[in-house]
């Protein structure tokens, strides 16, 4: 494909992920066929991953304002506003398709290009986080997925200096033949030193920065956009390889130029690398661009117009500089190794100019490439609601005590120590609490603010019931916030869904957006920025619905932060919410009885919202001594991981007489909290609950070595901590 | 206390251990770029912090170790002035040829980051005065190549002068394979050169100094070289 003049045959425009109806599209816009160029950049900007055709629809059902917004979806990153002319920026983005062809590179890539976003945006990175779907432990793959991705995650991130703090590991049949790796990343600016994609001016220098480009990654984006089959190995080229020590120094000249005010513009090569960028910084500032690629610093020799158009290698820039700060910038980055160069300008025209040894290799219009991309109202039908399952129906299998000890053991629920021990989750050192809790807190810088951060969502809701699932992941996400004492305050949303194209697959999707879009309105924790992966399938098996939401919450005073541990002897322990014992669903009845069946958990949102304000007012005035959120698992596998991270036991109440005991402890009922409090306090938080209208019950008391249950066998808290410490370590070395 | 915290592309704890140094000694350190030839005037302490200098591409510490500033702190050393090197700052060292041996990969092959304890051999140093000899003290430590080893004469010489500052060892003060989470020989975390003013180890006290964060273990280490170079002074 090195000739500009090749013939742009059907079989060619299929290759590059085109529709027919879709090449009808370009032919009706620049009214000639295209050049091989041309067709490349159309199949770069008009695949799912960058176009987001078959989702924007949808999308635009989401809330995204609120006052503390100060940029919502649409740039590298959202930014919000957290007081004292602060800025928080954040986003989280998918590298599904190239971690499952290479682990390690493909995981590392995806948090090189999250952390880009954010940088881009004139923010330090403070934290990263993640959120892994992978398949079945049994299957042949798993293990060497979890490998390579969990050391390419911390490969990256602990050589670019970033601590990656928090995040979730999952195990399911579903994510065999396409394992989910959701990135995160969370910076720091100032609100007056936010930075833009837009360009503006009219012959600025378009500059282009970091690592040289090579023939890596060539249409990662459209491999993005398509189904998996058996010969996908196949693609290992198209997955980019990732440099962190680039990236670094790219930080530290990009925030460098920041500072001395030498930047118009700014935008990342991630997907559809200069191309996207290119295109983007124009058609946002309402200017053409005019590039040479005789300019662009190359890895390789002989590259064509049509590879460096197309090629994804990482650790590259594009910006527009203020014209006379162009030898200070330069200056810069040269002082940091990094390649410099001026590849082409903005022009009046609104037209996308590729040069490349003296010939036009593309003449497109700027704004159209990006805006008539196509938009599909794809059909979707929704499933049918699955019925409320009876715990009564649910034979409870074994004690409680037995059901205990095993859940703790399995993958799902196990410590994910062996996991997040290879992630520096300290440098920096801002991490008030590390990995392990509810959400992890990072201070900002001397405090005594700290963000509170986390990754959430429950796919097995999703499935059952997009919209409740849709719900749920968003709550949940509010609830860890506010278990550590934040106050919420956005979202990042990473939805990963099978094929569009199935109208079953359509439904999950326009459910669960549906069923986020009311929990983020309910709980005013408006959507800030994100990402839609589709195609999730391998041999038409689909993944089950996993829309990660990634949240950040701010506490005014980090030293106020609850966390999970029991603390002392003697505390009371409350459960805030309903315990009505809902088993559809639960990891109980998927662990315990076999059954993946029934309705989700109902969320009230109006309940969610009650009881976290009650909860984070008995962090802040210093009431609570502990405080764990209530999820998988429900009530006992809760205690015990408050046990565990305290070393402490507890003296536990029977269930109430009319809730059955299995469905009692680990029936997964929503908007519930555990919190401790000292004896004393007791009646006067029992008395403001009332005030409140907020249910809370005493259920025991802390103390001890062992988690005592009312008529069943005492379980030694040290024992309970070595086994949930030793599935995943005895797994990975293929002991279990 | 006039310390200079060197900078090489790459280094990533430079923030952390400039922190640090202000918090203990009141006083913000220089920080000094790898191609300097001269550390600046008056410099009592060189700091070289963790992270991944030049990616840790070759070897870990290999490409830094041949920077120009090293010529200065080599000539600085030679002088009896106070070297710490944290981590990646002790693999420079080590390949700068200031410290004997080299740090290989954990012996588990993977990235480790948690808190570890660390037995402290003695405290008549420039370095430990701030601890008790035989006090175990916590601090995390965050590195995929941590594993150190030297020939057998090194090793007999440096246990036989008593320049093995710190080890891994159990909360109790214990020598344990099981504690010794990179499998360093003799459980090695740290070490001194043979004039006992130059100091490598692969745990970070700077990132225990708070209480507010994690802990204040590391304190006493940064807090003693302050007051051995007070009294120098």
């Amino acid at each position: 494909m090195s000739s500009n003049t090749a013939t742009i045959t059907p079989a060619l425009v299929a290759e590059h992920g085109l529709k027919p109806d879709e090449y009808q599209r370009i032919l009706d816009l620049i009214g000639r066929e295209p050049t091989l160029t041309e067709l490349g950049i159309f199949s770069a900007m008009w695949n799912e991953h960058c176009s987001y055709k078959s989702s924007k629809v949808h999308l635009r059902g989401l809330p995204t304002k609120a006052s503390w917004v100060i940029q919502g979806p649409g740039e590298n990153a959202g930014v919000i506003d957290i007081g004292d002319g602060q800025a928080c920026v954040f986003k989280m983005e998918s590298h599904n398709h190239p971690s499952y062809i290479v682990p390690y590179q493909g995981a590392a890539t995806g948090v090189g290009g999250i952390l880009r976003d954010v940088f881009t945006m004139g923010a330090r990175p403070i934290a990263c986080l993640n959120a892994l779907s992978f398949g079945a432990p049994e299957h042949a793959k798993t293990r060497h997925l979890v490998s390579g991705v969990v050391a390419g995650i911390g490969g990256y991130g602990n050589s670019f200096g970033v601590p990656t703090v928090g995040g979730s590991v999952r195990f399911h049949s579903r994510y065999d033949g396409n394992i989910l790796v959701n990135a995160m990343a969370v910076g720091l600016a100032e609100t007056s030193k936010i930075f833009y994609a837009a360009a503006s001016g009219v012959g600025m220098p378009i500059v282009y920065l970091g690592s040289k480009t090579g023939r890596d990654g060539i249409h990662g984006a459209s491999m993005a956009s398509a189904e998996f089959d058996d010969d996908s190995a196949e693609k290992r080229p198209t997955v980019q390889v990732g440099d962190p020590f680039s990236e670094k120094l790219l930080l530290e000249a990009c925030l460098e130029i920041m500072e001395k005010g030498c930047v118009i513009a700014i935008q990342d090569m991630g997907a559809a690398g200069l191309t996207s960028s290119a295109t983007e910084m124009g058609a946002k500032g309402d200017l053409g661009v005019t590039l040479d690629l005789d300019k662009v610093p190359c890895r390789e020799e002989g590259m064509t117009a049509y590879e460096m158009m197309l090629s994804e290698s990482q650790e590259r820039m594009l910006m527009v500089l203020k014209p006379e700060k162009e030898k200070e910038a330069e200056a810069i980055f040269r002082k940091w190794g990094l390649d410099f160069a001026i590849v082409g300008e903005t022009t009046p025209s609104k037209r996308f100019i590729v040069r490349h040894k003296g010939e036009v290799m593309a003449d497109l219009p700027i704004k159209e490439l990006g805006d008539s991309a196509p938009e599909y109202k794809r059909p979707f039908v929704t499933a049918e609601k699955l019925p409320a399952i009876d715990a009564g129906a649910v034979e409870a299998r074994g004690s409680i005590a037995d059901a205990l000890e095993r859940l703790l053991v399995t993958p799902d629920l196990c410590s994910k120590r062996w996991v997040w021990e290879q992630y520096d989750h300290i440098i920096g050192g801002n991490t008030v609490q590390r990995p392990g809790g509810d959400a992890a807190v990072v201070r900002v810088e001397d405090g005594p603010k700290a963000l509170a951060m986390t990754t959430d969502v429950t796919p097995r809701y999703c499935e059952a019931n997009p919209f409740e699932g849709g719900k749920q992941a968003v709550a949940e996400c509010w609830r860890n916030l506010t278990a550590v004492g934040a106050r919420p305050l956005a979202i990042t949303d990473n939805l990963n869904f099978g094929n569009p194209e199935r109208p079953e697959i359509m439904g999950q999707f326009v459910g669960c957006v549906r069923g986020i879009a009311e929990a983020c309105k309910a709980l005013d924790f408006p959507v800030v920025s994100g990402n839609v992966s589709l195609y999730n399938e391998t041999n038409g098996k689909a993944i089950l619905p996993t829309p990660s939401i990634g949240g950040v919450g701010l506490l005014e005073d980090f030293t106020r932060s609850a966390t999970l541990a029991f603390k002392r002897d003697g505390d009371a322990i409350l459960v805030v919410g309903e315990t009505a014992g809902w088993l559809g669903q639960s990891i109980y009845l998927r662990e315990i009885c076999a059954r993946e069946e029934g309705a989700p958990p109902p969320v009230d949102l109006i309940e969610e919202r009650e009881n976290g304000d009650f909860v984070r007012e008995l962090i802040l005035d210093g009431t609570a001594s502990a405080v764990h959120d209530l999820s998988d698992g429900g009530l006992l596998v809760a205690l015990a991981e408050m046990a565990m991270a305290g070393e402490i036991g507890a003296k536990l109440d029977a269930p109430p007489d009319d809730v059955l005991a299995h469905a009692y402890w680990f029936g997964e009922d929503q908007a519930r909290y555990i919190v401790t409090v000292a004896a004393d306090k007791v009646e006067g938080v029992l008395a403001r609950a009332r005030d409140a209208s907020v249910l809370v019950s005493r259920i025991g008391t802390t103390g001890g070595e062992a988690l005592a249950l009312h008529g069943e066998r005492a379980l030694s808290v040290a024992d309970l901590n070595r086994r949930s410490e030793a599935w995943l370590p005895a797994y990975m070395a293929g002991e279990a | 206390m006039k310390a200079a915290v060197l900078v090489f592309p790459g280094i990533n704890r430079e923030r952390d251990m400039a922190r640090t140094l202000k918090l203990v000694s009141g006083t913000a350190p220089n920080m000094v770029w790898h191609a300097e030839h001269e550390l600046p005037a008056g410099t009592d302490l060189v700091v070289v912090p963790g992270g991944f200098s030049y990616g840790d591409y070759l070897r870990c510490g290999a490409i830094a170790a041949r920077s120009p500033v090293m010529d200065a702190v080599r000539t600085f050393a030679a002088k009896g002035g106070l070297v710490l090197g944290v981590c990646n700052g002790f693999q420079i060292l080590c390949e700068a040829g200031l410290l004997p041996g080299v740090l290989m990969r954990n012996e588990n092959l993977r990235f480790i980051c948690r808190d570890v304890y660390l037995k402290v051999e003695r405290s008549d140093t420039p370095f430990t005065r701030g601890y008790n000899a035989g006090q175990v003290i916590r601090v995390p430590v965050a590195h995929g190549e941590g594993n150190y080893i030297a020939d057998g004469e090194t090793i007999a010489r440096l246990e036989g002068e008593g320049r093995v500052i710190f080890r891994y060892a159990s909360p109790d003060g214990m020598i344990d394979p099981n504690w010794n989470h990179n499998g360093a020989i003799n459980a090695i975390a740290g070490i001194i050169s043979e004039r006992g003013n130059v100091l490598g180890m692969m745990p970070h006290p700077e990132n225990h100094v708070e209480e507010a964060i994690g802990r204040t273990d590391g304190r006493g280490l940064f807090a003693g070289i302050a007051e051995a170079l007070e009294k120098a002074a």
